[in-house]
Order: C-alpha cells, then sequence, then structure tokens
C-alpha cells in the first residue's frame, strides 16, 4: 500500500505541468473551452523552446541559414506564449499560416535552412550523452574487472545487453554477429532511453513519437540491411528471383516486389514506432485534457470529481502500459533490423554451388 | 500533416548524433561489453568445468591412498605372520639339533662305557687266569706228584678255565 501511494503521487507530482498548463488556458480563455487539442499537439510536437510549467519555459539557441546567411539567437528573441515577435528578419508562423510554429523570414514566408536546437534536439542531446555516459562506463568496468560480478548500472543492463544479443541478435541475424551487433545493441537502447525520457513529463520530450527520429533510425537500418550485410546472392535475387519465368517475364512482377519490399520494410519500421509512441503520449494527454473539458462544460461538481478520478486511475493505466509498450518497441525494432540483416545476407542453396 | 512531415533540423542533429554514439559506442562500447561477458561466461564455464575435474581427481586420490594403506598393513601383517613362523622353525630346529647331540653324546658314552667295561673285563680275566693259574701251579707243585688222580684233576681243571674263557 506505501508502494502504491508513492507511486500516486510521484505520478500526481509529474502530471502536475499538464495541468498547471492546462489552467493557464483556462485562464487565458476565460470561460472559454481548454483548447485540448493545442495542449496535445504542443506536447507531442517540436518547439523552440522548453516549456517547463506555468510560465516558465526554458529558451534554447535558435541556428538558422537564411537570406542573411546564418544567425544564431535564442529563441526567447522571437516571443513565448503564443505572442511572436520580429527578430533579424524571422519569426515564428503563427496558428493557420503555412508552416505553422515553425520560424519562417518575414519578407517571403519561406523557411529558411533551420538547424536550431529545438526540445527534441535537445533531448535528443541529452540521451545521446545518457548513452555515451552509460555504456562508456560500464565498458570501462568490464575492460578492468570482467570477472568482478556486476554493479549499478552494469548490472541493471547486463541482463538486457545479454539478452539483445543472445536472443535476438545472434539468432535473427545469424552469420557475422559481431559485425551488426553494434548497430543493434545501439538501435535497441538509444530507442528505449528515448522512449522512457519521453515518459517523464516534465521532460515532455517525444523524440521516437517524431517521424524525423524513427525516419533516420529506419535509414540507417536500410543502408545496414542492404550495404553492409547484402550480399551478392541477395542482390542477385533482387533482381533475378528464383521463381517460375512467367513471373519475371514479360512483366517483371516479382522484382519488382522484391525492391518495392526492400523499401516498405524500414518504412513499416520508422511508422510502427512513430504511431506507437505518438498514440501513447496522445492517449495519455487527452485522459488528462478530459478531466478539464468536463470541469468546464459540467462545472466543478460531484461529476467533474468522478471524470478526474477515472481520468487519473486511467492515466495510470497508460502510463503503466506505456512503460511496457517503451520496451517493447525497442524490442521490435531491434528484431525487425536484426531479421532483415539475417535476409539480406543470404548465400546460393547447395545445389547451386 | 505537420506531424508527418520530418523536420530537416532535427533530421540533421539526428543524423550526426546517431552516427556519433553509433561510432563511438561501436568502437569503444559494445564490442568491449560483449566480448568481456562472453569472456567471463567462457571462463566461468572453464572454472567450474576444472573444479569438478580437480574434484574427481583428489576422490581418485583419496581411494589409492586408502587402498595403499591397507595393502600396506597387509603386507605388515604377513611380514609378522611368517617371521613368526621362521622363528618357531629356528626354535625347533635348534631344539631337534640340541635332542640329537645330546642323544649323540649319551649314545658315545655308552659305547665308552661299554668299552671300557669290557676291557676291565677282560684285564680281570686275564688276570683271574693268571692269579688261577699260579695258583694251580702252586697247588699242582704240591700234589702232582705222579698220581693218576692228580692227573685227572688237572685236565679237567683246564678245561673249566677254557670253558670259563671261551
Amino acid at each position: 500500500m506505501n508502494l502504491f501511494s508513492k507511486i500516486i503521487t510521484i505520478l500526481m507530482i509529474l502530471f502536475a505541468p499538464l495541468v498547471a498548463q492546462a489552467n493557464e488556458h483556462q485562464e487565458s480563455e476565460g470561460e472559454g473551452k481548454v483548447d485540448v487539442k493545442e495542449l496535445v499537439f504542443g506536447h507531442i510536437g517540436d518547439s523552440y523552446s522548453w516549456h517547463i510549467i506555468g510560465d516558465i519555459a526554458i529558451p534554447l539557441p535558435c541556428i538558422v541559414y537564411g537570406q542573411n546567411g546564418l544567425d544564431v539567437f535564442m529563441s526567447s528573441k522571437l516571443g513565448h506564449g503564443g505572442h511572436y515577435t520580429e527578430y533579424n528578419g524571422y519569426t515564428i508562423a503563427a496558428e493557420g499560416q503555412p508552416n505553422a510554429g515553425k520560424i519562417v523570414e518575414v519578407s517571403t514566408g519561406e523557411r529558411p535552412w533551420d538547424i536550431s536546437i529545438t526540445k527534441n534536439v535537445l533531448f535528443l542531446f541529452i540521451s545521446s550523452g545518457l548513452m555515451l555516459w552509460i555504456f562508456l562506463s560500464i565498458s570501462k568496468r568490464y575492460k578492468e574487472d570482467y570477472w568482478r560480478k556486476p554493479e549499478g548500472k552494469q548490472a541493471f543492463l547486463e541482463p538486457l545487453i545479454v539478452m539483445i544479443e543472445k536472443d535476438v541478435i545472434e539468432p535473427c541475424v545469424g552469420k557475422n554477429v559481431e559485425k551488426f551487433s553494434p548497430f543493434l545493441l545501439t538501435v535497441f537502447f538509444f530507442i528505449m532511453i528515448n522512449n522512457y525520457l519521453g515518459l517523464i513529463p516534465i521532460f515532455g520530450s517525444n523524440l521516437t513519437g517524431n517521424i524525423a527520429c524513427t525516419m533516420v533510425l529506419a535509414v540507417f537500418t536500410f543502408l545496414v540491411t542492404n550495404f553492409k550485410g547484402g550480399t551478392k546472392h541477395y542482390w542477385l535475387e533482387m533482381v533475378n528471383p528464383e521463381v517460375p519465368l512467367w513471373l519475371k517475364l514479360p512483366i517483371p512482377l516479382m522484382p519488382l516486389i522484391e525492391i518495392i519490399g526492400m523499401f516498405t520494410k524500414p518504412i513499416a519500421l520508422c511508422i510502427r514506432l512513430f504511431a506507437n509512441m505518438l498514440a501513447g503520449h496522445v492517449m495519455q494527454l487527452v485522459l488528462i485534457g478530459l478531466i478539464f473539458i468536463f470541469s468546464i462544460n459540467v462545472g466543478i461538481g460531484s461529476g467533474a470529481y468522478g471524470v478526474s478520478i477515472l481520468s487519473c486511475a486511467l492515466v495510470i493505466f497508460m502510463t503503466l502500459l506505456e512503460c511496457l509498450v517503451c520496451f517493447i518497441q525497442a524490442y521490435v525494432f531491434t528484431t525487425l533490423s536484426a531479421l532483415f540483416i539475417g535476409l539480406a545476407q543470404v548465400e546460393p542453396h547447395e545445389e547451386h554451388k | 500533416m505537420e506531424l508527418l512531415t520530418p523536420d530537416f533540423g532535427l533530421v540533421f542533429w539526428m543524423v550526426i548524433c546517431f552516427t556519433a554514439v553509433l561510432f563511438i559506442l561501436g568502437k569503444y562500447g559494445w564490442p568491449v561489453i560483449v566480448g568481456m561477458i562472453n569472456k567471463r561466461s567462457d571462463e566461468i564455464e572453464e572454472s567450474i568445468l576444472k573444479a569438478n575435474e580437480a574434484n574427481a581427481r583428489l576422490a581418485g586420490t583419496n581411494a589409492e591412498t586408502e587402498r595403499l594403506l591397507a595393502e600396506a598393513k597387509n603386507e605388515r601383517l604377513e611380514l609378522l605372520k611368517e617371521a613368526s613362523k621362521q622363528k618357531d622353525q629356528i626354535i625347533a630346529d635348534a631344539k631337534a639339533e640340541a635332542a640329537k647331540k645330546a642323544q649323540d653324546l649319551l649314545d658315545k658314552a655308552k659305547e665308552d662305557i661299554q668299552l671300557e667295561r669290557d676291557n676291565a673285563i677282560k684285564e680281570i680275566r686275564t688276570q683271574v687266569a693268571e692269579l688261577s693259574v699260579s695258583i694251580a701251579e702252586k697247588v699242582v707243585r704240591e700234589k702232582l706228584t705222579g698220581d693218576k688222580a692228580g692227573l685227572d684233576m688237572i685236565n679237567k681243571l683246564l678245561d673249566e678255565v677254557n670253558i670259563a674263557k671261551s
């Protein structure tokens, strides 16, 4: 019971920023509705500042390359809280305009080359740094005293590493395990760490629920699968599969399917991770938003309290489910990548030798 | 739709960060970690096998020691038995020899005694004979004056002497 109440307290503290944010909206719009859509999209999307709680937001550096050349400034120069100002010919496009919420050039309304350190990029840096710190420090310990029993981070991560290495990578990849296991282990822990970071509300990042992130990961898998893993036979099979002739001529049906398959595999990886993580975040936010929608529409009363309790229970359930999903998605991405690599390493059948 | 269009900035940083993490961990992280985990598990297996082997060998050594000990005990027992047998033998032999020697001595003594007695008897006989003769001489000298009766008596006496002598 003690543990349970602790968990609830922690969750309430963690969800406080969302509640505060919702309250803020309620206040600013007076008797109007809570804009749940904006709340949800504000969270799952990217932004130029790190919104922590209420009015408190940490400005992040913007790096743009436009008509006036390279420009670096803090996002606070562009205003905040939905009221954007102009700086150096740049502004953030308002709601309803093209490129809404992004930095645009005032004169043309076009996007400059924009490599700003946005909230997601910041968390990308944090998670990359975290990963390097964790794994380099445990690898140092392995190097020094590999025979010692694992301790701390090492004890926590060793079963995971062994599981991924022995149960996923080795059976799926088959040959040349040591050539691909660094990539697959990196992918697994990168996704997992970012998934879990995304669950921590004040951090509020949604990196793995962002298509840019999953797309890059999928492209890496694509490149590794085809160019590092693909054997000569794999490419031969792609263009000239061992099927009855009429499937290849006159219409190259099978080669076409094979080549499309080559691209659909990573695309599926990309969309799966993106959609799963996004859906989890959206669900949690919507369930929280429900409290405010009810309290405004029905008024503060027993009904609203009932909904609040129900919503909180559902959010707790969703969060616990997300804890599971975070791991499963990282696992699935790694397993499928390993399988694709294994499939790409085909060798000619015995009778053709 | 905004959600589905990857943002250039994020893609850019993602490529840089992921490549960096992949490169650094691929070089200094994973090979070391996985290699050492494998090395450790191999070594654990090897050590256990070796320990088992050593235990088995130790058990073998113990059995060997016990066997040797038993053998030595048996040998000692046998040696003792042999020794006591030999002792008995020696004693018996000695006794027999002693008895034999004693017997020999006794026999020789008897023989000697017999011899001495025979000699003594012979001596006595000769002396007795001589004495008799002299006595007879004396008797004869007195009575032997030619009568017949005297001669007969002499003959008779001689016969008796001869019979006694033989």
